[in-house]
């Protein structure tokens, strides 16, 4: 709600209806200003300058543009392709937008959670979050200590108040409401309450007074959750800097060790050490997975499990099972099942009947039937033949169409067929360049066609061997063909602490929000009623920070804690109730009274 | 099979309800109107003298408070109004009957792809708009929830719908009833707070003076509570929203920690939802910010709920995460 719309009852004017510190407008005592006229023009002084700039910054305002531009400066992020998501993408972009690429290149577009203005604008809106967040801290620590505020003089002008006569004497009144406002736990009071007396003044006699004021913990809750930030903020950097991550892939009845070697990718923190490598080592025992036969879901994948032996540091071995959403936990270290497809084992010889290449060899899925795509690379062929490359899809359940072209209908190998394109010539892998073991460069390499000059497919079927055209050898599948699981191993010894902070920020802010901070006081003093018998008058007024709908109900609930309330004249509130009771708060027509 | 079919039935005998429901509270609001539109009359001179730099005051201190909820004006009135509130409660009903059934049919969760998260998603929204008007009467939402919901039940039963059934291993997990439930109901909260806070920039446009708004067709803006109790309104249910979606975030990280190994990978969804958290933040901030109050709040309660309606529709259509769980494309390998 505006501070313009919201009433500030006279006598109270602190931090509780003002807004907060760092609300304030920028300082205008900012050191010596030398005297106009001359070609210099008025400065605050370097140091002048620096607290001008740093209450700007910790300024809300200026907290609330930081927020703003972290918003718009985290979308691009989600529209161009980002190299530490989809390094491929990025290049495909890079090809297709040469200028425009390039450009948002050199401008960190393609690592835009990484890149300086990201960085920038996220760490400013940090520093402004620890200048704002320390002088309060301060303030509210001082604050905790405070007694509620005195009795205000006049109730009139309240956004909630409420009034009766009752038979119980100031004396009980006093004591029954302090007692409802504490409430049952003394340890940890609803209200802090103060009870007083007052002299006769403006035509009252002399009154006792209770003062009261709950909701420190809004405050405690807000600056929980600005300080949980920071913390989170922390771990997740201090994450980035331990952690270690390796990718392997591991086929049936096959294994690796937890060493920097044993992986095909590994990257890690800069303050990794490799001593955090807890030195186990792991077999796959065999790899299970379900689909849907259904018609609905037809082949939609259901379960993947993988069956493994781990082997522990000390010597100790256990079996262990590894699925998408349950990872394996080995000394802190966590093993995924990232993703899975089959490798078949091939076998190709020369064309001088000579060994040349013998090994199962990954291929990636690439639809939900696991039509899967894989290269074998043959580089080391006797003296005197070409080098050959083998290009093609690996189908778990073929079906040949009549026109020779070949599809797979269902994921499981029911009827596994090798599809085969032969390449002969310089394999490119002597040259010391690095390539992609899934990638065959056929630029520079020769295809077998056949007669019409079409490419020549081969299809293998499991413990086939056919021969390879052109002569260059033949080829052999295996009769099992092995499944392979993609591992991702990792290790972050920063997780507990990120999880703590984030619940930690989440409590702070449900507390924060949901808290009401809520004065109340209550006045009551001996008179008499029209037909001159002796009562006691109560009156009582409430205020909240902010829009608060439960305010009236707490000062009626007070009223109610009264003993010996005169019936009939319990709730004359005297404000428009109707806006009250219909719509939600609205303190400019709650307090019209007066 | 057949339950599945029983449930798509439901869902449009609710759209069906909710449609009837709309015209009944636009019936209701335009009544409404025409009996204060002499009230407003006589009350509009002196507040426009007083209008100054915060016009918007004036009509809550010059006219006497307009409860939108004092009923007993009228029995025709009372008519709209019970038919309207009747048949909302029909319509919601109806929908979480359907939404029970597909979740049946599908033999899981009833929350896991596009068309789910609309119908749950709707029925959140009417659920809070019924829930809202239990103790007080917040009508005046009506039309416009309705309204919303019937728009997206007949989105998703014509471009998001697919048929019931399983979810892959990547989704078998606790985590998609609490991360998804908790993201639609903090969805369904902000989609009536979003109600709330255009209703205030109108309100507020038309009480100072805005010509195109003083037309006779926005004279039930009057009947709408002031632009302080609207933008106060609309800031309690979002509070209530930002707090779950605070948690949407926390519970989609811990699920992502243990089905896709890191908790955070700024995949287009965690951008958006990081986006939306920033913008409802901000919004938070400029409450208490002087000069950002008031109309500028109203602003990002209107942004944010696009960036919550682009995160559920366009990042799912459009970009390629792994968060492509809408079940409108077929090309992932299951998350594995
Ligand atoms: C990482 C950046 C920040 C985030 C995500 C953030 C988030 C939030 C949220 C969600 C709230 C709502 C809780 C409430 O209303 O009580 C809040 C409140 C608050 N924030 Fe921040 N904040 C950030 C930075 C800052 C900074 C830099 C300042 C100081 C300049 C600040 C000062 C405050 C204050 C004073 C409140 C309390 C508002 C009130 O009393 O209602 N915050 N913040």
């Amino acid at each position: 709600m505006s501070d313009k719309a919201t009433y500030r009852p006279e006598g109270i004017h602190d931090a509780f209806t003002e807004g907060r510190a760092g609300d304030a407008p920028a300082a205008t005592d900012g050191g010596p200003t030398k005297p106009a006229g001359g070609p210099n023009l008025p400065t605050l002084g370097w140091r002048g300058t620096l607290r001008w700039t740093w209450r700007q910054l910790t300024s809300m305002r200026v907290a609330l543009m930081l927020l703003m531009l972290l918003a718009v400066a985290a979308v691009p992020g989600s529209v161009l392709p980002q190299r530490g998501q989809d390094a491929a993408a990025v290049l495909a972009y890079l090809g297709d937008h040469p200028t425009l690429g390039e450009w948002l290149d050199r401008f960190g577009f393609f690592e835009v959670y990484s890149s300086v203005w990201f960085s920038a604008i996220y760490i400013l809106l940090f520093v402004s979050l620890v200048g704002c967040i320390v002088p309060r801290t301060m303030s509210h620590g001082r604050a905790l200590r405070n007694r509620p505020p005195k009795t205000p003089v006049r109730f009139g002008r309240f956004p909630a108040t409420a009034g009766a006569r009752t038979t119980a004497s100031p004396d009980e009144v006093t004591t029954a409401v302090a007692r409802h406002l504490r409430g049952p736990l003394r340890r940890l009071p609803t209200f802090r309450v103060d009870v007083g007396s007052e002299e006769p003044r403006l035509g009252r006699p002399a009154t006792r007074t209770v003062a009261a004021e709950r909701g420190y913990l809004r405050e405690t809750g807000n600056l929980v959750f600005h300080l949980a930030l920071l913390g989170l903020l922390v771990s997740v950097a201090l994450g980035q800097l331990l952690h270690y991550r390796g990718q392997a892939i591991v086929t049936e009845g096959r294994g690796f060790a937890n060493a920097v070697v044993d992986y095909d990718t590994f990257d890690k923190g800069a303050w990794f050490q490799p001593s955090s490598l807890s030195p186990f080592s792991m077999t796959l025992d065999s790899f299970d997975s379900e689909f849907a036969s259904d018609t609905v879901a037809f082949a939609q994948a259901r379960d993947f499990t993988a069956h493994v032996t781990v082997s522990e540091p000390d010597g100790g071995q256990h079996s262990d099972q590894i699925k998408v959403n349950s990872p394996l936990t080995v000394d802190g270290a966590k093993i995924y099942l990232q993703g899975n497809g089959f490798a078949p084992e091939i076998t190709v010889k020369d064309g001088a009947g000579e060994m040349a290449f013998s090994g199962r060899v990954p291929f990636l899925p690439e639809d939900t039937m696991y039509t899967s795509r894989g290269v074998v690379k043959v580089p080391d062929v006797s003296a005197g033949q070409e080098q050959v490359g083998l290009v093609g899809y690996f189908l778990p359940t073929a079906v040949v169409e009549a026109d020779g072209s070949a599809r797979s209908v269902f994921p499981q190998p029911q009827n596994p067929l090798l599809v085969l394109e032969v390449y002969r010539g310089d394999l490119g892998l002597d040259d010391g360049v690095p390539q992609n073991v899934y990638r065959l460069d056929t630029a520079s390499l020769t295809p077998s066609v056949d007669d019409d000059g079409q490419t020549i497919k081969l299809l293998v079927k499991p413990g086939e061997t056919v021969e390879l055209p052109d002569g260059l050898g033949s080829v052999t599948l295996g009769e099992d063909v092995p499944r392979y699981v993609a591992l991702d191993l990792r290790y972050d010894p920063s997780l507990a602490w990120v999880l703590t902070f984030s619940l930690t920020a989440l409590a702070g802010l449900a507390v924060s929000l949901f808290t009401p901070r809520r004065r109340v006081w209550v006045r009551s003093w001996e008179t008499t009623d029209d037909d001159g018998r002796p009562v006691t008058r109560v009156e009582l007024a409430g205020l909240a920070r902010g829009d608060d709908a439960g305010l009236q109900r707490e000062v009626d609930k007070a009223l109610a804690a009264v003993p010996g309330l005169a019936d009939g004249t319990g709730h004359d509130t005297s404000h428009d109730k109707t806006a009250d009771d219909t719509l939600v708060d609205d303190h400019q027509r709650t307090a019209t009274e007066d | 099979m057949q339950i599945a079919e029983l449930s798509v039935l439901l869902v449009w005998g609710a759209a069906t309800a909710l449609t009837i429901a709309l015209v009944a509270f636009a019936i209701d609001l335009g009544r409404r109107t025409e009996e204060r539109a002499d009230a407003r009359a006589e009350a509009r001179t002196p507040a426009a003298v007083g209008a100054g730099s915060r016009p918007t005051l004036a009509p809550a201190s010059t006219l006497p408070a307009t409860p939108p909820g004092d009923t007993g004006h009228g029995p025709a009135r009372r008519r709209a109004a019970g038919i309207a509130m009747s048949t909302t409660w029909l319509g919601t009903a109806l929908l979480l009957v359907a939404i029970v059934l597909r979740g049946i049919a599908a033999g899981r969760t009833p929350w896991a792809n596009m068309y789910e998260f609309t119908l749950v998603g709707s029925f959140m929204a009417l659920a809070v708009f019924l829930g809202m008007n239990v103790r007080k009467d917040f009508k005046f939402l009506g039309a416009f929830v309705t309204g919303l919901s019937v728009l997206f039940l007949v989105l998703g039963l014509n471009v998001f719908y697919v048929a019931a059934m399983g979810v892959q291993p990547a989704l078998q997990n606790y985590w998609l009833v609490i991360h998804v439930g908790v993201a639609i109901s903090a969805t369904g909260i902000f989609t009536v707070a979003f109600v709330a806070s255009v209703l205030q920039l109108f309100r507020d446009s038309r009480d100072s003076g805005s010509p195109y708004l003083q037309r006779p067709g926005f004279r039930w803006l009057d009947r709408v509570p002031t632009p302080t109790s609207l933008e106060a309104l609309s800031f309690r249910l979002n509070a209530v929203g930002f707090v779950l979606w605070t948690f949407t975030i926390i519970g989609g990280a811990i699920w992502a920690e243990h089905a896709w190994g890191r908790y955070w990978g700024w995949d287009p969804k965690e951008v958006w939802s990081f986006v939306i958290w920033v913008v409802y933040a901000a919004y938070l901030h400029a409450r208490t910010t002087r000069g950002w109050d008031g109309r500028r709040a109203a602003w990002f309660v209107i942004v944010g709920y696009l960036c919550v309606l682009f995160n559920f529709t366009g990042v799912n259509l459009i970009f390629n995460g792994k968060h492509s769980y809408s079940g409108l494309n077929t090309d992932t390998t299951g998350g594995a």
